[in-house]
């Protein structure tokens, strides 16, 4: 028997108008792409606070992407300007703390890019891959279970 | 000192501030803690020296004194900091603070138990504010004095040089030590939610036993809603009765800022903060 692939648990938090049909969208026109994603919808990349992120670690995830509207297109017209900027000091947080950078990626997919959502994620869950398991967060949440 | 007292005693006697928040003489002639002077024998009470090591702008937002007409305050030059920032956040009132301003020539920490070895305070090593930025009195002068070399840069860099896996071990051994007595939140002058995300229970985003999964999420959360905001007076890491290195993070953190957005914490009364504001030219290199 062939050594089983490492499978990553990657979460994704998309935004509701662009990303997430954009992902709808891949699925219609039957693109198909790496089963490892679980999708997290929210109203706009603005809503996602970067202890979401954290929670997706500590709930075992192995990467997160976080994934809205190409600037000017957010639907609140301001809400991904505004994410962007956060994501630049909290990726630049993380990094610092430990948590590499190819376990954090960040995407612009518009509602009519099916395919690049397809080729975003395939990417995102080949890095991931190849990093490996998260083991370090891994060890302090199995820790955590034994102490509650 | 008389010159603190006599103008303390001024102000309250013609009643331009209500109270005076600044320092008194605690146990014995090399401690002080804060203290509210109500009227002018209470000023009399009113010290400051190299011990007046407190950034006393954490009072300023407490329900006590906010909106309840002008409050007097003997502030440092990084104090003032505080105090910009928080008017810059429309958390207290340009018009209902009275800052007394003080020359300062730097405060120390106290190293053992006798409180008798002192050393230079982190923060006053490089300070570009001893006379602060925005004053309404300004008391005493400035003097030269010995400043160390500046040790905590050279930290951060020995951190960023390792690679990902040794940074985690080197914070997981740090954040470990957390008890979580949020001492570092009380001291902030900067953290003034009434309810802190860390104390939200429905639902609880950071866990709140004193384990590394629950200490790694309130640091770095704490570090990030300090970022662009953090003044660098390092209360934070003065109080933590474990020794967590908080100034490593949140300098770090200010360092990002200016580096990536050419902002700086505590400067400017009326510009937007950082994180409240957005430019279109801002970097998305990271973004796909």
């Amino acid at each position: 028997m062939s050594e089983e692939k490492f499978q990553p648990k990657i979460v994704a938090f998309v935004c509701n108008w662009c990303t997430y049909t954009g992902a709808d969208l891949a699925g219609t026109s039957r693109l198909k792409y790496q089963p490892n994603v679980r999708l997290i919808r929210l109203p706009c990349t603005g809503r996602i606070d970067p202890v979401f992120i954290i929670k997706a670690f500590e709930k075992g995830a192995d990467g997160v992407l976080v994934s809205g509207c190409h600037p000017g297109d957010c639907h609140y017209n301001l809400g991904n300007l505004h994410a962007r900027r956060r994501f630049i000091l909290f990726s630049e947080l993380m990094n610092y703390v430990g948590i590499d950078s190819s376990r954090l990626h960040f995407s612009w997919v518009s509602a009519s890019e099916g395919k690049k959502w397809v080729d975003v994620i395939n990417e995102v869950i080949d890095t991931v891959r190849e990093v490996g398991p998260f083991k370090k967060y891994q060890k302090i949440n199995k820790e955590f279970v034994l102490h509650e | 000192m008389n010159e603190l007292r006599e103008k303390a005693k001024e102000l309250l006697l013609n009643n331009t501030v209500k109270l005076i928040i600044g320092y008194a003489n605690g146990n014995g002639h090399n401690r002080t803690y804060p203290f509210i002077a109500r009227n002018a024998a209470d000023a009399n009470r009113l010290v400051f020296n190299e011990y007046c090591v407190n950034n006393l702008a954490v009072y300023l937002t407490r329900k006590e004194f906010k909106g309840k007409g002008i409050i007097g305050i003997v502030a440092k030059g990084c104090d003032v900091k505080a105090i910009i920032q928080l008017i810059q956040e429309n958390q207290i009132n340009k018009d209902e603070v009275y800052i007394i301003g003080m020359n300062c020539n730097g405060a120390v920490n106290q190293l053992d138990n006798s409180f008798e070895k002192t050393t230079l305070a982190q923060k006053c090593i490089n300070c570009t504010v001893r006379t602060p930025a925005l004053y309404h009195a300004l008391i005493g002068t400035t003097k030269d004095i010995e400043e160390p070399a500046d040790t905590l840069g050279e930290k951060i860099k020995e951190v960023e040089k390792l690679n990902a896996d040794s940074r985690w071990d080197f914070w997981e051994a740090q954040f470990e030590k957390c008890i979580k007595c949020y001492a570092c939140r009380q001291v902030c002058p900067l953290c003034y939610c009434e309810q802190c995300i860390v104390d939200k229970t429905v639902p609880r985003w950071i866990e709140s036993s004193a384990h590394t999964r629950g200490n790694f999420s309130w640091n770095i959360i704490r570090a990030f809603h300090l970022s662009g905001r953090c003044i660098g007076c390092g209360e934070c890491e003065r109080v933590c009765p474990m020794d967590i290195p908080l100034s490593m993070l949140n300098r770090k953190m200010s360092i990002i800022a200016k580096k990536e957005f050419d902002y700086s914490a505590g400067v400017s009364l009326d510009s937007p903060t950082l994180v409240g504001t957005y430019n279109m030219k801002d970097r998305q290199d990271f973004i796909k």
